[in-house]
């Protein structure tokens, strides 16, 4: 029997059982239906999609770094605490199947209804270009780079998912740890650490934040540094979510 | 099929099993007693590769387990305790999902799951979803689950909790049907299950195998084993009892009833029991006593189980 070949089904299982557990309950719908309204408002009613009398999304975009920081904690929360305590963790790491590929069918699972969501947003698109005439090139980059940023979040919010049964205590250590993501990069608090910490310092401390980086794609150049960026987010989450659960099998 | 060496787990400072060694091979089926938290599940849950041993081996069939995971889990069906589903799909969606997982697709994921839901008498409740099934119902579904590959080997762990006595009644007899061309490895407390259904039984206690035999050798090493009972119809118990004990094949005769008579004498060695029932006969007639019953205690697993697993009762542990 050749168990790599089957790799790729078993995440496609695991993400189709997960996909299906989604929309079985009303977590994705939730999502989609939050995700859009919020965004709504904040494009329009804050963000001055009209008056601001230019066709582009930027006043849709900026807004992403925000709405994840609940919404995607709120959906990764129950990925393995659910699992845990429910106990059907136990079946499915003792299915012949490497942990491995329990993680990412189930990141990808719920990274698919984050896309959707994103996906719906789509009359913006027909919109701005029916007023104007936007860079398309910019808009189709900010899409890229937002469904990275979710992708980030996400696997922030697997790994604290996968270190505690309790659904409310995952939540609420995904969005500190996201609001880290953010806030390391912020400039309000970058100027308040450059009044003590070296230039390096601060540098280095906002690198690894989101920010930096989903802006620069969101003027619509796509750096292999920022797409690297946040591959590098979620590989790394991911890594420790294993690690986590090894832990906690191990005793 | 399974052989486990030198099997120890320790959680923090506790040693929840330490030093567990078995074999087991095809057609067997092992119960596996002991008090709750004795390491039952532990020693399950290691050998189903769910949780990594301190130290120790584990085989199953060819495979390494901790060097070689997947083509030895792909061997062992596995019943978790509590019997674990998920609760938002559907039975047919979970049984279709478990099949999926073991590599099965098309034709013969639909035979794998007809056959499964028809061994567990599913079929009512097949496209239910399972967070309105009732306990019984759920904890076949995930036996279902289990046998869903038809599995060389089966871990069992507490296949018949909280099922009714209809229900107990017919696992059991699929576990004795299914163990004649599988090794099945299953906890259980309740002793009659384990005389019903296995060929050997092991008792665990504090994480260690304190007894590891046939039933009926288990059952030998019972206080009361080889023990021959007699009633009668009329007579002095005490006198008979001083009589019977006259006998050179008996240790001691216990007076258990004075009205009506009933005596039990002890044999000397338990391979003296049928001797010890021989002379008993023989004594009855000589003396024309009015012999009602006569019967060699077989010694019962509950006997066993308690004097070997009780804490205060730590000498006869060895």
């Amino acid at each position: 029997m050749n168990f790599t070949l089957n790799s790729q089904r078993h995440i496609w299982t695991i993400a189709k059982r997960e996909l299906i557990g989604f929309f079985a309950s009303p977590v994705a719908y939730v999502f989609v239906v939050v995700f859009l309204l919020l965004s709504g408002f904040f494009t329009f009613m804050i963000g001055g999609f009209f008056e601001r009398g230019q066709a582009g999304l930027e006043p849709f975009f900026v807004w992403h770094p925000w709405l994840y920081l609940f919404l995607v904690p709120a959906m990764g929360m129950r990925m393995w605490s659910e699992e845990r305590r429910m106990g059907t963790i136990e079946l499915l790491l003792t299915f012949p199947i490497t942990p491995w590929q329990a993680i990412a069918g189930k990141f990808f699972a719920a990274w698919t209804v984050i896309g959707l969501a994103l996906l719906l947003t789509f009359p913006l698109v027909i919109t701005v270009n029916y007023l104007g005439s936007p860079d398309n090139g910019v808009i189709t980059a900010s899409y890229i780079g937002s469904f990275l940023m979710a992708g980030a979040y996400l696997a922030v919010a697997s790994m604290t998912s996968a270190m505690t049964r309790n659904q409310v205590v995952s939540f609420i250590v995904s969005v500190v740890a996201c609001l880290f993501l953010i806030l390391a990069g912020w400039p309000p608090v970058t100027n308040l650490l450059s009044s003590w910490a070296s230039p390096v310092v601060v540098d280095a401390i906002a690198s690894f934040s989101v920010m930096a980086h989903f802006d620069a794609i969101q003027k619509g150049v796509l750096d292999t540094r920022d797409l690297l960026y946040f591959v590098s987010v979620i590989v790394f989450c991911l890594f420790t979510t294993s690690v986590i659960i090894r832990a906690h099998r191990a005793g | 099929m399974i052989e486990v060496r030198n099997l120890t787990k320790h959680f923090g400072s506790k040693v929840a099993v330490g030093g567990v060694s078995f074999k087991l091979e095809k057609g067997e089926v092992l119960g596996f007693l002991g008090p709750n938290g004795a390491g039952k599940s532990t020693t399950m849950r290691m050998i189903t590769g769910f949780i990594p041993p301190t130290s120790g081996e584990i085989r199953v069939g060819e495979f390494d387990m901790l060097h070689n995971p997947l083509p030895a889990k792909a061997l062992i069906g596995y019943l978790p305790e509590n019997a674990p589903s998920y609760s938002d799909m559907t039975v047919g969606g979970f049984l279709g999902f478990a099949a999926e997982m073991r590599g099965l697709s098309g034709e013969a994921k639909k035979k794998a799951v007809s056959r499964a839901v028809e061994m567990c008498f599913l079929e009512n409740v097949l496209h239910q979803s399972i967070e309105t099934l009732s306990k019984g119902y759920r904890h076949r579904t995930c036996f279902a689950q289990s046998i869903i590959h038809d599995p060389a080997v089966l871990i069992l762990d507490e296949p018949t909790d909280g099922l009714d006595p209809n229900q107990k009644h017919e696992v059991r007899s699929l576990i004795k049907r299914m163990g004649e061309t599988k090794a099945i490895i299953f906890s259980t407390h309740i002793l009659e299950e384990v005389e019903a259904v296995c060929s050997r039984a092991i008792i665990i206690d504090r994480g260690n195998i304190v007894a590891n035999g046939t039933p009926t050798e288990l059952k030998r090493r019972a206080v009361d084993a080889g023990a021959v009972t007699l009633r009668f119809g009329s007579g002095n118990a005490k006198q008979i009892a001083a009589k019977l004990e006259g006998t050179p094949a008996a240790r001691k005769v216990m007076v258990l009833s004075e009205n009506p008579p009933v005596v039990r004498a002890f044999p000397k060695t338990p391979e003296s029991a049928s001797d010890l029932a021989r002379a008993a006969f023989e004594l009855a007639g000589k003396e024309a006593w009015t012999v009602e019953d006569l019967h060699v205690e077989e010694g019962r697993l509950d006997d066993i189980f308690r004097s070997i697993t009780l804490p205060d009762t730590k000498e006869v542990r060895q």
